[in-house]
């Protein structure tokens, strides 16, 4: 073990659990911004109660995508200093303009909405819910730009004279065909797990909370977040795929990485599940849907998908003797659980809303736990989709360009890396377990009373009144 | 003026408005235990700061990300030698936030205990260490000629460094005690107000004598003024302090914060981070910067930009504009 693997760990660990939260934070945002709109609109009080009770949970989550963030900026110079230092002309940009157009809007404005039920008119009040919804999103789009750059690096030269990329044309950065692709799968991954979590707090209290007066409400919203799920995955599902079809343009061993795909073919057939090993001499059993990966790579059904054999043997005449080939089992398997825990959302979201037809109030034991279930499943189907599309590059940390033992903090000890990995690590344990156990004592609490307070009047004398809403 | 002197203008103006901001909900996260004798009275401290906190921190990655895209050695070399100052500061900052949002969704006094301490180590840690990783990016720290950092942890615990981290805790205690008398009424403003007065005078104190020896290390015409400017800003407060003048009083320690760290960057340029060891190692706002391409779109950004959240954070600032006392705090 070196500090190159505990960075690596570092990053893929504090990666993953920052995106545990970010999503969450990204459609919630949308979906309360929604509540509080048909609130608005309909002067109806479940649509206020709804607000209120997701938007709870939403804050619960929204401070850890927060704090978790931070770490993420940081650690690009801490531990990928190389790294910093050769693309840093490039990829600093988006950051920072991230936080000056995104973040800035987002964090503010979530203040105001915290804070103004009582403060704001109320105007003001919704429009700051979607302001900051609008601020998470785009921030969203810068991060996936820089992280495109990453995987299909356009808009730079290299400089011969210092060794580093160059920016020579930045909106060939922002418009780059991953990052244009990639924002919307990502937004619909979100969404997904928006939806899910939406559903599962709403079905809950459907069926075991069946005399609650506010049953019109979980009702609605067990519907409206299905329909969420529903959308979202249609929207993975074609995003995906012309994701696919652009992967096999630019990053072809990404592609028969996630197939295990070994020799090229065409046609090339999908494989659904292989049992035996995955280095490509042995299969003991495989199911395998023919035509099917040739139309996915490239559209035709009798494309040409290149195999890993072929193109270790073109990297390593291009770049020089090496191995240019990703952890097959790893990528392999990573994108297969994206695909099915995704789509597992998706199906339950089915189940839930042809439990509620005609108006029937769901009472199945066994689709409450499929219903609870629900939140995980896009959660894994994210984190894996992160898993497969970084680990799928390896081992570039910039494709084409840069290796990822060659980014690492130099200046950087063992001891250092170690330290700060084991320190994430145990903070981070801690805070999951407070937060899921704060989400769920929120989420049984059920929605909560509203009586709606007059906006602080300034010319009566209302100092000695309770704010609506105090940390 | 060329695009490099314009980027190291920004970064400092952002690292400064980022020590104004946060400067006092570090210094009003500290006071917790002082101020606040009752959970009511604690919950009064923490509201005060509960709507801006959050976008305060954006200063911060602002300015880390202005950093990496305007100087990435710069920030390559910072980031990965101040390493575990900074590791410090993300965990106190990782609490601290958490802390905020937590602490009242649970009734037990063990459970509110637990985030209080939680504030206060993360409010005081940051205060501490940003002082001394600023005060030792001007005094210098090893660098190769590859600018690589070569020192241990110990070469960033030198006097002048400790100096920095002191001074900068006096001054954000100060400045939050300021805060507090502005934002709070009753019983906690009065008690706010008098412990500032005595804050302050340790402050000055501190301030004095880390801005001479700073400027006994490197210094500048510019520096000068802006030291003396922020020695006379940070009386000036006091003073105000003194006769419960609290919005100028806050003006002040405000205004002294924002030149002190002016003057760092004053003495500092041209340089970002200077090396004691081979002269060739030093960076500098030329030979860490970004292409001039990268500088040219950062600075169109920035300018349409930074208008607007300017515009709307202050604007927050006065929708939140009323004192808060035990009698506002909900019981929930």
């Amino acid at each position: 073990m070196d500090a190159l693997d505990v960075a690596r760990w570092q990053f893929g660990v504090t990666t993953v659990y920052h995106f545990l939260f970010v999503p969450l934070t990204i459609g919630l945002s949308v979906l309360v911004a929604i509540l509080q709109t048909m609130w608005h609109r309909t002067g109806n009080e479940r649509y206020l109660k709804l607000t209120k009770f997701y938007g709870k949970l939403f804050l619960i989550n929204f401070a850890m995508g927060v704090v978790t963030g931070i770490v993420q900026e940081f650690q690009f110079g801490m531990n990928w200093s190389d790294y910093s230092r050769f693309v840093g002309d490039i990829f600093g940009a988006p950051l920072a303009i991230e936080a000056l157009v995104a973040f800035f809007l987002e964090s503010t404005f979530i203040g105001l909405w915290i804070f103004g039920w009582d403060r704001l008119p109320k105007r003001a009040h919704l429009a700051s819910i979607w302001a900051a919804a609008i601020g998470t999103n785009l921030s969203a789009y810068f991060i996936l730009a820089a992280n495109s750059f990453m995987q299909n690096p356009v808009g730079y030269r290299l400089n011969p004279d210092t060794g580093r990329a160059e920016l020579t044309d930045f909106p060939a950065v922002l418009t780059n065909k991953v990052a244009l692709i990639t924002f919307p799968h990502t937004l619909a991954g979100s969404f997904l797990v928006a939806g899910s979590l939406v559903v599962a707090v709403g079905l809950w209290h459907l069926i075991r909370n069946r005399d609650s007066a506010d049953t019109g409400a979980y009702r609605f919203a067990t519907k409206f977040g299905s329909w969420v799920v529903l959308v979202a995955s249609a929207a993975v599902l074609f995003t995906g795929d012309i994701q696919g079809k652009i992967m096999t343009d630019v990053q072809p061993m990404k592609m028969a990485a996630a197939e295990g795909l070994y020799t090229t073919e065409s046609p090339a057939s999908f494989s659904v599940l292989t049992v035996g090993s995955l280095d490509g001499s042995r299969e003991l059993f495989a199911i395998k849907i023919p035509y099917l990966l040739s139309y996915l790579g490239t559209g035709d059904p009798n494309g040409t998908v290149h195999g890993i054999n072929d193109l270790q043997a073109q990297y390593a005449s291009q770049y020089g003797a090496g191995s240019y080939t990703p952890i097959i089992p790893v990528t392999y398997w990573s994108f297969r659980f994206m695909i099915a825990f995704g789509m597992a959302a998706g199906a339950i979201a089915l189940l839930v809303l042809w439990s509620q037809r005609k108006g029937r109030t769901p009472s199945s034991r066994w689709l409450l736990r499929a219903g609870l279930a629900m939140p995980v499943l896009p959660l894994l189907a994210n984190s894996f989709g992160w898993i497969f599309t970084e680990m799928g590059r390896q081992p570039w940390i910039v494709f084409g360009e840069m290796l990822t033992r060659n980014g690492v903090s130099r200046s950087v000890s063992l001891t250092e890396v170690l330290t700060s990995f084991t320190a994430f690590t145990l903070i981070y344990a801690t805070l999951a377990v407070i937060e899921v156990k704060l989400l769920l004592r929120y989420a049984r609490a059920g929605v909560p009373d509203v009586n709606e307070q007059p906006p602080i009047d300034d010319t009566t004398d209302d100092a000695e009144r309770p704010l609506a809403f105090a940390y | 003026m060329d695009l490099t002197t314009i980027w190291f203008l920004l970064v400092a103006v952002l690292f400064t408005g980022y020590f104004i901001l946060e400067g006092f909900d570090f210094g009003v996260g500290m006071l917790l235990p002082v101020l606040g004798r009752d959970d009511r009275e604690r919950r009064v401290l923490i509201n005060t700061i509960g709507p801006v906190w959050d976008g305060n921190e954006v200063w911060l990655i602002t300015a880390g990300g202005a950093m990496f895209a305007a100087f990435p050695e710069w920030y390559a070399t910072l980031f990965s030698g101040f390493y575990l100052p900074l590791l410090l500061i993300l965990l106190a900052l990782i609490a601290r936030g958490v802390a905020f949002e937590y602490r009242h969704k649970r009734p037990e006094a063990s459970w509110k205990r637990r985030w209080d301490a939680a504030i206060v180590v993360g409010s005081l840690l940051p205060a501490i260490l940003w002082g001394v990783v600023f005060a030792n990016i001007l005094r210098g720290v090893p660098l190769d000629a590859d600018h690589e950092y070569v020192g241990g942890l110990l070469d960033l615990l030198n006097p002048y460094a400790l100096l920095g981290g002191a001074t900068t805790l006096a001054l954000f205690l100060t400045h939050g005690a300021v805060f507090l008398a502005l934002k709070t009424s009753g019983d906690i403003r009065e008690r706010a107000g008098a412990l500032a007065v005595r804050l302050g005078a340790g402050a000055a104190v501190l301030a004095v004598a880390f801005l001479t020896w700073t400027l006994s290390i490197r210094s500048s015409a510019a520096a000068v003024v802006l030291a003396v400017g922020a020695a006379a800003a940070l009386l000036g407060g006091l003073a105000a302090a003194r006769v419960r003048r609290e919005g100028w009083a806050f003006a002040g320690t405000a205004v002294a914060i924002g030149l002190a760290v002016a003057t760092l960057f004053a003495a500092l340029f041209p340089n970002v981070l200077p090396s004691t060891l081979d002269a060739a190692g030093t960076l500098t706002a030329t030979n860490a910067a970004s292409t001039p391409y990268t500088l040219k779109i950062m600075t169109w950004v920035a300018v349409i930009f930074t208008p607007i959240v300017l515009a709307y954070q202050g604007w927050t600032y006065w929708v939140f504009r009323k004192r808060i006392g035990v009698a506002n705090i909900p019981q929930h």
